[in-house]
């Protein structure tokens, strides 16, 4: 199958222009910080030099729930913004520079063009959140206590799949467009769109981002769940890759 | 057989008519120049050809797959080399073509000869370990040559084959374009009338979107053959006096003087081949310089396409 193949030259792209190294890297660093952060932030808060007397009383105790909540925080803002840059110039580049035509002209299927850079993404942030829980997880460990390991990984399964909802929104962006800056801010429009949409709660329920609330409690034991943000994210994620791989099979090159 | 078919093919942007009806034939195993203006249609039709556009109207086959239905199939029978061929800068020649062997189900041991023959053939062969984002504008051009002859396709399309090449580079080329006479069908464009010339066994001249003549090359040349031939003599004033009865001859149509050459323009060439070195001869001219004068076919281009300039 030629998927494998195109698969296999997408992974490769990503290793020899370090878009695996940079995606690993900072996912680890904001997964192993944030249990630091959490642990330490109010002892540097109380260490500031004339902060009023008996306002360090107010400063709760650090709990495991502030390190999940401060993981959740930072792979949310740099998850996503990881999705975006990476994946903003992986169809439009290659039309701009005109790899595609000379690849197309093989047997590759547009579809296949496509669906190859949509699983190498995936398996690059899949590896990337698989490394950053493993420093989370450590040094949560080390800080407060060992946290279960199934809900912490579902954790991390549902924010692969609010990514995975990025990528392929912007892998459609970078097909709609010519121009990787093109791609990219019409990504950030639908990132603005989304996040606008949350700020209505009844339509929150139903948006990505809902996820990371889900599995915040799911990893700290609390009931809690959102089935329907996780069919709509990947109802989003099959519709924006349709739509891509058809908007794709239209263009001329 | 033909091996390319275009009827009536017809794309349109906007107001603009790219191809407006184009009619082509090329027979299986020539190798077929494609010339014309800016504008005429000649990349649009070689990206129809190769399924990266489609027509607005009009069908087309290629190497009997017609465009309409299968383009799987047609990229397995097909090579191309566009004008610009674009790589991946961080491979290397051996991984880009190594990669697109596997495209074409290559087994490895049968793919990994392919490929250093390819890279030896366009004497890539010592920079096979090289970046591609390092490489001069030739040797891209020479590398997009052999990516297209991975998969020895039926019918090679090559837009502008030597157009970034040096003269070495240049010849290298067109030899072994030469040499896949017969082998394959190649369609050429280009705006070099001389590799034209020298390789293409058929020409096909666009303008306005179409095709506007087609023939084997002599046979081009011949149709707008110049009848003119031009005479230098050791005595310019005796070549005057001569002119003056020459133009009088039945098969003359005019002597016309440039400097010290006379240009006799012939009504019956093969008639003036026998009668005018005798009669030059016979006035007592010791000539320096007698020439039929060969048409090129940059006289057949301007003479077919006007003033519109070569792409």
């Amino acid at each position: 199958m030629n998927i494998w193949v195109v698969f296999r030259k997408e992974m490769l792209e990503q290793w020899r222009t370090y878009k695996v190294l940079i995606v690993a890297a900072v996912l680890f660093l904001f997964g192993l910080t944030s249990p630091l952060l959490a642990k330490f932030t109010p002892e540097m808060l109380a260490a500031v030099p004339g902060l009023p007397a008996g306002l360090t009383d107010f400063i709760p105790t650090p709990s495991v729930a502030d390190a999940i909540s401060q993981y959740v925080k930072n792979m949310s803002q740099f998850g996503i913004l990881l999705a975006l840059l990476m994946s903003m110039g992986s169809v439009a580049q290659e039309k701009e520079r005109g790899t595609a035509a000379l690849i197309l002209t093989r047997p590759v299927s547009r579809g296949t063009f496509i669906l190859a850079k949509f699983g190498a993404l995936k398996v690059t942030f899949a590896g990337s959140l698989l490394l950053a829980a493993l420093g989370c997880w450590y040094y949560t460990y080390l800080l407060f206590e060992p946290l279960p390991w199934v809900p912490f990984l579902l954790l991390n399964g549902l924010m692969l799949v609010v990514f995975m909802v990025y990528v392929a929104m912007t892998l459609l962006c970078s097909t709609l467009v010519r121009s990787q800056s093109g791609a990219g801010g019409l990504a950030f429009g639908g990132l603005i769109l989304l996040a606008g949409l949350g700020a209505f709660p009844r339509l929150a329920e139903y948006l990505p981002g809902r996820l990371f609330a889900w599995g915040a409690a799911l990893a700290l034991g609390v009931d809690k769940t959102a089935w329907p943000a996780l069919w709509v994210s990947l109802g989003l994620i099959v519709v924006c890759l349709l739509a891509a791989v058809l908007v794709f099979r239209r263009q001329e090159l | 057989m033909s091996s390319i078919r275009v009827e009536s093919l017809v794309k349109t942007y906007g107001p603009v008519h790219a191809l407006d009806g184009l009619n082509l034939h090329v027979e299986a195993g020539s190798v077929f120049g494609f010339l014309g203006p800016n504008g005429a249609g000649k990349t649009t039709t070689m990206r129809i050809l190769t399924g990266l556009a489609r027509p607005t109207s009009g069908q087309a086959w290629v190497a009997g797959v017609d465009l309409a239905t299968d383009g799987h199939d047609l990229s397995r029978r097909i090579g191309y080399l566009p004008e610009e061929p674009a790589f991946y800068p961080w491979m290397t020649p051996l991984e880009f073509l190594d990669y697109l062997g596997r495209l074409y189900g290559l087994q490895a041991k049968i793919r990994s000869a392919r490929v250093k023959e390819l890279l030896d053939l366009v004497k890539l062969g010592d920079s096979g370990r090289r970046r591609i984002g390092g490489f001069s504008r030739g040797m891209r051009q020479r590398l997009g040559f052999a990516a297209a002859l991975v998969n020895q396709p039926e019918v090679l399309f090559l837009d502008e084959p030597a157009s970034a090449l040096d003269p070495a580079g240049r010849k290298e080329v067109l030899d072994l374009i030469g040499s896949l006479h017969g082998q394959c069908t190649v369609l050429m464009s280009t705006h070099i009338l001389a590799d034209v010339e020298r390789v293409c066994d058929v020409i096909g001249i666009m303008a306005r979107g179409r095709l506007i003549v087609q023939a084997a090359r002599q046979e081009l040349l011949e149709q707008v053959a110049t009848p003119v031939f031009e005479v230098e003599a050791e005595d310019v004033y005796g070549l005057q006096a001569w002119a003056e009865t020459g133009r009088t001859l039945p098969w003359v149509a005019s002597v016309e003087f440039k400097a010290a050459t006379a240009r006799v323009v012939v009504k019956d060439v093969s008639l003036a081949k026998r009668e005018l070195l005798p009669s030059l001869l016979q006035a007592g001219l010791v000539l320096n310089r007698y020439e039929e004068l060969k048409p090129s076919l940059e006289d057949v281009f301007l003479r077919l396409v006007g003033g519109e300039g070569l792409k």
